[in-house]
């Protein structure tokens, strides 16, 4: 409790007044109230919240996330103690088993005491709303009638949680008061709706001369249906971090190319921002950028960590990463338009990149955007025989090649967005030297091959020549800047 | 060395399936013939009686047909929110299958044990129970076959039969008033439907597993195990489901039906989700894989073959199906450790190198494993790769054996190198291999390195 801010111990002991308020009118209820189905409601909530893991699956069940009410399968139990209990009595079975609840470690008794506390309220609450709405007789339900007091419960259910959860946002983690209710509602509104007709079902099942064992029942399938969201949601995240993987694999091959695959993702998701693609698009160029250097996991090692000139030939074997990289992600089908990004990001706009040599509109629009924002972290990352340059150098050099180089929409989209959110060049770059940052250096295939990519032919044509190239045609070790992801501030 | 390395992946390979490395199951020899007798056997029972019924319906009409159309409209329900099996789970994934459609099969059930509804009691026999599952079912699948999915004739069977299996036992029970007479309406009557429900999962596990055994030849034992083991999971869920829709609808009338299952749509649709996560996820795994073989480190499709084997070794050594999960993601990454080294080792055998150098590939390549997300056993099998088998976890000496397998027959073998390779497997039993791997290698590899 001490180390709470003054204004979160307030607004904690506040409310479980209040809900001891509320809670206390239950002893001046009519002897007849039906303290058996309270108690029996607060002692399978409480057991529910104490079950670490699911006695069918044996499996783990979800996690609790954040604050809030009874966020698991158990919430039907809640739910259906408002249909079934008058308010005090409901708001006091759920107290136990708020009381009971897992809660992180920080502040374990505040946590309790507070989700007991917003538990109560809410409860009491629904219940007092169930009842004024007609108070219908479960016993012998009429059932589209029954529909609209029960969901208007449910709502408040959730409207006063996201209320006093607001308000612990505030006061505890110090949100400003502007976004600390962004998304509470309408987060939790779908399924306390969906968790309010399971326990409207419980209730009816509770009064029929079934009795409660049918009542149970119901949350044996919340119960599977918390726990596949949750795998679902683990599942996922397993997936993010098997493509990060790959590009890790990356890592182990060339060293100082650490970062530059996560930052050409996010400049990419800048430029799509900008030019108002859909949401599933951008997160495809997202993963287009990440990915875009993976298929140097087919260039030799040697040839990556070379230090000294390379031979054309050897320019020949890393140009050949883009094709490597596409034949890798091909079986991947969910990176769709992202494939064709990998397989053109050096492609150039007068027809002179590789590997095809498409000009202008062939090139598929994403491999545009992602062969800008490359050439952009390319230009802004610290290299070991140069700075990181500034920003608007970067621009600058970006909006001159633009027409030949890159295609001028793009580049227009990404100056405009630097301009909004900014960049922070040290963040970038921030450089974490590694093992080898500062052997690296010298090992610029642009700078060294120069024309001679061009002289070569069969490559396809290589560097613009230009002492100094901002887009990389060849993969570009970019050293030291292991680890440093985090950004400026890019858009949300 | 980069001269070998400098020809571009050929674009023409590509059709291949990548992330479904398992083999189809081919029929071969006078056992499959017997299987396949079982499966026509199944198939025409199930025929037989959907033929009854719908006879039987057709012939005395449809007795409340308001309740049957809207157990039909759930089941359909039920039946089009699956979408059928998700496209990334394979031939070999039956205990998946049984997810495709819980709010179908829970509406079948909850049709087959409908004592009341609304406090009055129903009349409809077995025969219009398993008519009116059938035609869901049927109107359920119809958008599938027209998106070239084709059906599942072994899922429709299996529907046919429980659904018959249960409205048997239920049915003329509760219509002669027996039922009422032991139970009557009281707290101990969802205890008996929940024991029918039980009864009818079992056996329908039953069914599914002897299903698979006809159709893939696995050995039945595990097949079964992990039917049955699936059960308490989604199969209590399912009955579960059954139990409250019967009584709720017995209590509440039809209004039930969309009060309740609004919640298990959401259920069904979580599922869904999952599939196709897992899919995805499946393809990931698979391209990581295949790096290494696009770096020159490893032979074409090396990882791919490993994992089938190892997925058919597993299977043989009666692993379940989570076990063979681990087993396939930690075959395909096992070799993923080589992409530090400098230079390619010939062809990607590790066998010939030194053992430190063997530990050290197989320790990098656990650190790259861990970052992937897959569960932690299956870094640990890529970890202790080198280490000699009785140090390791039997998973780990599994694809130990199969990949030193591979390296030595050279991906094509031929039947010579193949006994070649098979012997020398079993000359390095002393440290390396594990003999019974070695003799479940060599079992699979007779019936032609195929899980059949």
């Amino acid at each position: 409790m001490r180390e709470l801010p003054a204004a979160a111990r307030g607004y904690i002991g506040g409310t479980a007044l209040a809900a001891a308020l509320c809670t206390a009118w239950a002893l001046r209820l009519d002897p007849g109230a039906p303290w058996g189905t309270a108690l029996a409601l607060a002692a399978l909530y409480a057991l529910g919240e104490r079950i670490p893991r699911c006695p069918l699956l044996g499996r783990r069940l979800p996690d609790r996330t954040r604050s809030g009410g009874a966020t698991g399968w158990t919430s039907p139990l809640v739910l259906a103690g408002v249909f079934l209990l008058p308010p005090p009595l409901a708001a006091l079975a759920a107290v136990p088993g708020a009381l009971l609840a897992p809660v992180r470690p920080r502040a374990a008794t505040a946590r309790r005491i507070w989700h007991a506390a917003e538990q109560a309220l809410a409860c009491g609450a629904a219940a007092a709303a169930f009842r004024a709405l007609g108070h219908p007789d479960l016993a012998t339900p009429r059932f589209p009638l029954l529909l609209l007091p029960a969901l208007a419960a449910a709502t408040l259910y959730c409207a006063v949680l996201a209320a006093l959860d607001g308000g612990i946002l505030i006061a505890a983690e110090r949100h400003p008061v502007r976004t600390a209710w962004r998304g509470l509602l309408s987060r939790g509104q779908a399924r306390y709706l969906v968790h309010g007709l399971a326990g409207l079902m419980m209730a009816v099942l509770w009064r029929s001369s079934y009795g409660p064992p049918a009542a149970l029942l119901v949350l044996l399938p919340m119960c599977l249906s918390c726990w596949v969201f949750d795998r679902c949601h683990r599942e996922r995240a397993a997936h993010q971090a098997t493509i990060r993987a790959l590009v890790q694999a990356v890592d182990i091959k060339d060293r100082y190319t650490r970062g530059h695959g996560e930052r050409v993702g996010r400049a990419s998701v800048m430029i799509a921002r900008e030019l108002g693609m859909a949401e599933d698009r951008t997160e495809a160029l997202r993963f287009a950028g990440i990915l875009h250097d993976v298929g140097k996991l087919g260039v030799p090692t040697r040839l990556l960590r070379k230090d000294g000139p390379l031979t054309p030939e050897e320019r020949r074997v890393i140009e050949l990463h883009p094709e490597y990289g596409h034949e890798i992600v091909r079986g991947i089908g969910f990176l769709g338009e992202a494939r064709a990004a990998i397989l053109h990001h050096h492609e150039r706009l007068d027809g002179r990149g590789y590997p095809y040599g498409l000009r202008g509109h062939q090139i598929p629009e994403f491999a545009r955007v992602v062969a800008v924002a490359d050439a952009f972290d390319a230009m802004t990352s610290t290299r070991s025989y140069r700075r990181a340059r500034p920003v608007p150098v970067a621009v600058a050099e970006l909006r001159k090649c633009a027409g030949t180089q890159f295609d001028p929409r793009m580049v227009r989209a990404l100056a405009a967005s630097l301009h909004r959110y900014g960049w922070d060049p040290d963040l970038v770059t921030a450089a974490d030297d590694g093992p080898g940052a500062t052997r690296s250096g010298n090992v610029t295939p642009e700078r060294v091959a120069g024309r001679a990519g061009e002289a070569g032919g069969a490559a396809g044509p290589a560097p613009d020549g230009r002492g100094d190239r901002p887009a990389g045609t060849v993969p570009e070790p970019v050293p030291g800047t292991a680890g440093s992801t985090r950004w400026g501030g890019g858009p949300r | 060395m980069s001269g070998t390395r400098a020809k571009p992946p050929d674009p023409r390979r590509a059709g291949r399936p990548v992330a479904d490395g398992r083999p189809h199951a081919v029929p071969d020899g006078p056992r499959t013939a017997g299987r396949r007798a079982v499966v026509i056997a199944v198939h025409t029972a199930a025929a037989a009686l959907a033929c009854w019924s719908l006879g039987r319906t057709l012939w005395a009409g449809l007795d409340r047909p308001g309740i049957a159309l809207a157990f039909g409209v759930l089941i359909a329900v039920g039946e089009l929110a699956s979408c059928g099996p998700a496209p990334a789970t394979g031939p070999g994934r039956a205990p998946e299958d049984r997810t495709a459609a819980p709010l179908g099969a829970a509406g079948a059930l909850a049709y087959a044990l409908l004592g009341e509804a609304g406090g009055r009691p129903t009349t409809h026999g077995v025969p219009q129970t398993v008519a009116v599952v059938l035609a869901a079912a049927l109107i359920g699948v119809v958008p599938q076959v027209a998106r070239g999915r084709g059906t599942a004739p072994d899922r429709l069977a299996r529907r046919v039969l429980t659904t018959g299996f249960a409205a048997t036992c239920f049915q003329p029970l509760y219509n002669t008033g027996t039922l009422g007479s032991w139970v009557a309406n009281g707290p101990a009557y969802p205890f008996f439907l929940i024991g029918l429900l039980a009864l009818t999962t079992l056996c329908d596990a039953v069914l599914a597993a002897t299903l698979a055994h006809a159709r893939t030849g696995w050995p039945y034992c595990p097949l079964l195990r992990d039917e049955l083991r699936a059960l308490p999971g989604i199969g209590t869920a399912v009955c579960a489901t059954g139990v409250v829709i019967a009584l709720a609808t017995a209590v509440a009338g039809l209004w039930a039906l969309p009060v309740f299952c609004l919640p298990l749509l959401l259920t069904q649709f979580a599922f869904g989700r999952f599939a196709a996560v897992r899919g995805t996820y499946r393809q990931t795994i698979a391209s990581l894989a295949r790096a290494t073989e696009i770096a020159g480190y490893t032979p074409h499709g090396h990882a791919r073959r490993v994992a089938a084997l190892s997925r058919a070794v597993g299977r043989e050594l009666g692993l379940a199906e989570p076990d063979l999960d681990v087993l396939e993601y930690a075959a395909l990454m096992h070799d993923i450790g080589q992409l530090s080294l400098l230079d390619p080792v010939p062809d990607g055998a590790t066998a010939p190198l030194p053992p430190a150098e063997q530990r050290r590939i197989a320790l990098l390549g656990g650190a790259v494993v861990r970052q992937t997300g897959v569960p932690a056993e299956v870094a640990m099998i890529v970890e202790r790769q080198a280490d000699p088998y009785p140090d390791q976890p039997v998973t780990a000496r599994i694809v130990r054996t199969v990949n030193a397998y591979d390296d030595l027959a050279g991906g094509a073998g031929g039947p010579g190198g193949r006994l070649r390779a098979l012997e020398r497997l079993r000359l390095a039993t002393a440290q390396d291999h594990e003999p019974r791997v070695v003799e479940a290698l060599a079992r699979v590899l007779a019936r032609g390195g195929r899980e059949v």
